[in-house]
C-alpha cells in the first residue's frame, strides 16, 4: 500500500501505464513542463499563491454536506456529498486550471489552449485566462458545441476563441487531437491546459496533485463531522480527474473502499458506452498507455454517454493501475440510472447535480440500502447541473417518467 | 548491409540524394497502393514510406487525416498492410519504411509484428508517437529481425538531445522541418539548413528532411544540404483528387518524375 502514493516513476509510469507517447516536436516542451512543475511543487511561494486563489477566488474549502434525506431514502449508509458544484464556474475543473495557469505564467507562456467536452473545462480555462490576462483558445467538437451552446457562449464572453472541431467523431477525443495539433504548431509560446488526469507525463501526476485538494479537504471534513474515515469514497470517471483528486489522499487508508463509476451509456452489452476500464483493452492514445475502447486492430472506438464530460474512450493511467492492483473498484451505471439519480438528488436535497456527478450518485443509491446504518459513504459531487437542462428536459419529455421512481435495487456483478 | 544503407550508398556514388515518398496504404484501396508503389519506384523513388492508418492521427494535417479515414473506411488493418508489402516485394526491391502510430502496432503484438514485418520485406519502421524513451520493447524485437527503427528529430529538439538521439540512429534520421502537422505550411529551407548540417555531422546514418516539401524546387533546395527529401501530403493530395480515375497512375508518375529531378545535384555540388 505504501508505494501507491509514490507514483508515477521518473518517466511518468504508473506500473505499465502512463508514460509519454508524443511526437518528438512536443518532447522538449513536456520535459520543460515537468521541470517547471517539479520546481513549483516544492516552492512554498507557488503553493501559497495556489492556495490563495483556491480560497479567495474559487471559494474553497468546498463544504462537506450530510445528505440526510437521500440517506433516509436509501435506508442504509450515511451519505456525505463533497460539494465541488459550489466552486466558482460550477465544477471541480477550476482547481486544476488555476494551478496550470499559475504555472503557465511562471513559465512565461502567453497563451493557454484546452480541449473540452461538456464545456466545463473550457469555461474553467477561459476563466483563469481572463483572471491572469492570458490569451485563450479552446478546442471543442462540433457535436458538443451543438449540445452545450450555453458553455460556448460563456467561453466567448470570457474572451476565448472557440475552435469548432469537424474531424472524426466531433467530440472530446477529436477536440484533444486538434488541440495537440495546434500545440505541436505553436509549442514555443503555448501552454496546453489538459483538463483531466490523462495525456503525456507530467499531466496525469500534475492534474492529480492540483485536484487532490478535494480529497485532502474531504478527509479532514469527514473526520471532523463523523469522527472517523468513511467506509467508501465514490466518484464518477470520464478521464477521472475528480475521482483521482478524491481518491489520492485515501490511497493508503486501507479501511476506506474506493469506487470509480464509469458511464455505462445504453448498457455494457450495447456497445454504446464509455466504460474504458470495465470493458476496454490496454493501448496508447493521447500520449499515455491506458485502458481504451478500441477494436481488435487498435482503432479507437466511439464512446457514448448522456453526459458529454464522460464521453471519452480512455481513462487516466493512474486509474488503470489502481484497477489492476485492485485498490479501486470500477463499476458502470447507465444513462438511465444516472438520469434517475439526477432527479432523485434534485427532489430530495434541492441539489441539481451535473449528469457526470449523477453517475456517482446513481451507484451510491444502488448500494447504500444494503449497508449498515452506521456506515459512511463519501461522494464527490463534481459539478452542478445547470449545463444539462436541455438534455434532461428532452429525456423527461421522452419518457414521461414518474417524479421519483426508485431505481431497481440490483447491484451489478462489479459492485463492491 | 541493409537495403536502406545500400540505397543511400549507391545514391552517393551517383551524386544524387534520396527521394523518399509517403503514401497511405489502402487509399484508395490496397490494389491501387500496390501498383502505385511499383510505379513510384520506377519513376525514381528511392525509399517508400507506407502509412498504416490510425483513427486518431494526432500529428497529421487534414490531407493525411483524410487519407487515413479513406483507408479505414475500406477496413485496412496493419495485417493487410504487411500482406501488401509482401506482394510489393514480388515486384520491386525499393526499400519500404512503414509509418504510423503506436496503438495498432501495440495491439498487433510487438514480437509478432517484428517477425511478420521482416518476412514481408519491411526495411524500417517510423512511429510518430513513440519517442525513444518509450521505444525499448519495440526496438528489442525489431533489432532481432533486423528492421530499422527510424528516429524523428524536430526543430524544437535541444542540441544535447539531438546529439544523443542522432548517435543511436538506424537506417536514417527523419528531421521534421517545422513545428506543425504534416502538410500545414511551406518549408523555410533557410531556417533549417544549419540544424540539418549539424545533425549530419553528429549522425552515423543519413539524414532525410520532411514536412512542407511540395515542389521540385523545394526538393532541390533541401537536397542541397540533406541526404534525403521526403514528400508526403503533396503526393497524397494527387492520389485523393484522382483516386478513382484511370489517370491516377499517369498523374502520379509525372509528379514523381519531376520531383526526382530535384535530387540530382549539379556537378559542382556533388561533394556535399
Amino acid at each position: 500500500m505504501f508505494d501507491l502514493k509514490n507514483l508515477p516513476d521518473e518517466q511518468g509510469h504508473f506500473g505499465e501505464y502512463g508514460g509519454r507517447y508524443v511526437a518528438e516536436t512536443l518532447m522538449p516542451a513536456l520535459i520543460e513542463l515537468e521541470a517547471a512543475y517539479r520546481q513549483a511543487r516544492s516552492d512554498p511561494s507557488f503553493q501559497r499563491e495556489f492556495d490563495y486563489y483556491l480560497t479567495d477566488y474559487v471559494g474553497r474549502p468546498s463544504p462537506l454536506y450530510f445528505a440526510r434525506r437521500l440517506s433516509e431514502y436509501c435506508g442504509g449508509a450515511q451519505i456525505y456529498l463533497k460539494r465541488e458544484d459550489l466552486n466558482h464556474t460550477g465544477a471541480h475543473k477550476v482547481n486544476n486550471t488555476i494551478g496550470q495557469a499559475l504555472l503557465a505564467r511562471k513559465m512565461g507562456k502567453p497563451r493557454l489552449i484546452a480541449e473540452t467536452g461538456a464545456g466545463q473545462h473550457g469555461v474553467a480555462t477561459a476563466t483563469v485566462a481572463a483572471l491572469f490576462g492570458l490569451k485563450c483558445e479552446i478546442f471543442m467538437g462540433a457535436e458538443d458545441i451543438r449540445r452545450q451552446a450555453l458553455n460556448v457562449f460563456r467561453m466567448k464572453l470570457l474572451g476565448a476563441k472557440v475552435h469548432e472541431v469537424q474531424c472524426g467523431t466531433r467530440t472530446l477525443k477529436d477536440a484533444m487531437n486538434e488541440a495537440l495539433r495546434f500545440w505541436v504548431t505553436e509549442v514555443r509560446d503555448t501552454f496546453y491546459v489538459i483538463g483531466t488526469v490523462a495525456g503525456p507525463h507530467p499531466y496525469p501526476m500534475m492534474v492529480r496533485d492540483f485536484q487532490a485538494v478535494i480529497g485532502n479537504e474531504a478527509r479532514r471534513q469527514i473526520l471532523a463531522a463523523a469522527g472517523r474515515l468513511p467506509d467508501l469514497a465514490v466518484a464518477c470517471i470520464g478521464g477521472g480527474s475528480n475521482a483521482m483528486g478524491m481518491f489520492y489522499p485515501f490511497l493508503t487508508d486501507e479501511q476506506v473502499g474506493l469506487v470509480g463509476v464509469e458511464a455505462g451509456g445504453l448498457g455494457l452489452a450495447s456497445q454504446q458506452h464509455a466504460a474504458s476500464i470495465c470493458l476496454g483493452q490496454v493501448g496508447v492514445l493521447h500520449g499515455n498507455k491506458t485502458y481504451l475502447l478500441q477494436d481488435g486492430a487498435g482503432q479507437i472506438q466511439n464512446a457514448h454517454s448522456v453526459s458529454a464530460g464522460l464521453d471519452y474512450p480512455g481513462v487516466g493511467p493512474e486509474h488503470a493501475y489502481l484497477h489492476d492492483v485492485r485498490r479501486v473498484a470500477y463499476v458502470a451505471v447507465t444513462d438511465e440510472e444516472a438520469l434517475l439519480a439526477f432527479r432523485l438528488l434534485t427532489e430530495l436535497e434541492g441539489i441539481i447535480p451535473a449528469l457526470e456527478s449523477a453517475h456517482a450518485i446513481a451507484h451510491v443509491v444502488k448500494i447504500a440500502g444494503a449497508m449498515p446504518a452506521d456506515a459512511i459513504i463519501l461522494v464527490c459531487l463534481s459539478g452542478r447541473g445547470d449545463k444539462d437542462m436541455d438534455t434532461v428536459r428532452a429525456w423527461i419529455e421522452q419518457t414521461e417518467a414518474d417524479p421519483v421512481q426508485k431505481p431497481a435495487n440490483s447491484p451489478g456483478k462489479n459492485d463492491r | 548491409m541493409s537495403r536502406i544503407s545500400e540505397t543511400f550508398a549507391s545514391l552517393r556514388d551517383k551524386g544524387e540524394k534520396a527521394l523518399v515518398l509517403f503514401l497511405t496504404a489502402g487509399d484508395p484501396d490496397l490494389a491501387v497502393t500496390e501498383d502505385l508503389v511499383v510505379a513510384l519506384a520506377e519513376e525514381g523513388a528511392d525509399i517508400i514510406e507506407l502509412g498504416f492508418p490510425f483513427s486518431d492521427p494526432m500529428a497529421d494535417g487534414p490531407t493525411i487525416q483524410a487519407a487515413s479515414e479513406r483507408a479505414l473506411k475500406r477496413g485496412t488493418t496493419l495485417a493487410d498492410v504487411l500482406g501488401l508489402v509482401g506482394r510489393i516485394r514480388q515486384r520491386t526491391a525499393v526499400p519500404i519504411v512503414l509509418m504510423g502510430y503506436y496503438n495498432p502496432l501495440f495491439r498487433y503484438g510487438l514480437q509478432r509484428f517484428a517477425q511478420d514485418a521482416r518476412s514481408a520485406g519491411v526495411d524500417g519502421l517510423l512511429v510518430v508517437d513513440l519517442p525513444p524513451e518509450e521505444a525499448a520493447d519495440l526496438h528489442f524485437w525489431l533489432k532481432r529481425e533486423q528492421v530499422d527503427l527510424v528516429t524523428l528529430l524536430a526543430p524544437t529538439t535541444p542540441p544535447q538531445r539531438m546529439a544523443e538521439l542522432a548517435a543511436k540512429g538506424e537506417g536514417f534520421l527523419y528531421f521534421v522541418s517545422m513545428t506543425g502537422v504534416t502538410g500545414s505550411r511551406e518549408i523555410d529551407t533557410g531556417a533549417i539548413e544549419k540544424q540539418v548540417r549539424e545533425l549530419r555531422r553528429l549522425s552515423p546514418v543519413p539524414v532525410a528532411v520532411g514536412f512542407g516539401i511540395v515542389t521540385t524546387e523545394d526538393v532541390a533546395a533541401v537536397a542541397g544540404f540533406a541526404d534525403g527529401v521526403v514528400v508526403g501530403s503533396a503526393l497524397v493530395k494527387i492520389i485523393a483528387s484522382h483516386g478513382s480515375s484511370p489517370h491516377l497512375t499517369r498523374e502520379v508518375r509525372r509528379f514523381v518524375h519531376g520531383l526526382k529531378e530535384g535530387t540530382r545535384l549539379p556537378e559542382g555540388l556533388r561533394s556535399q
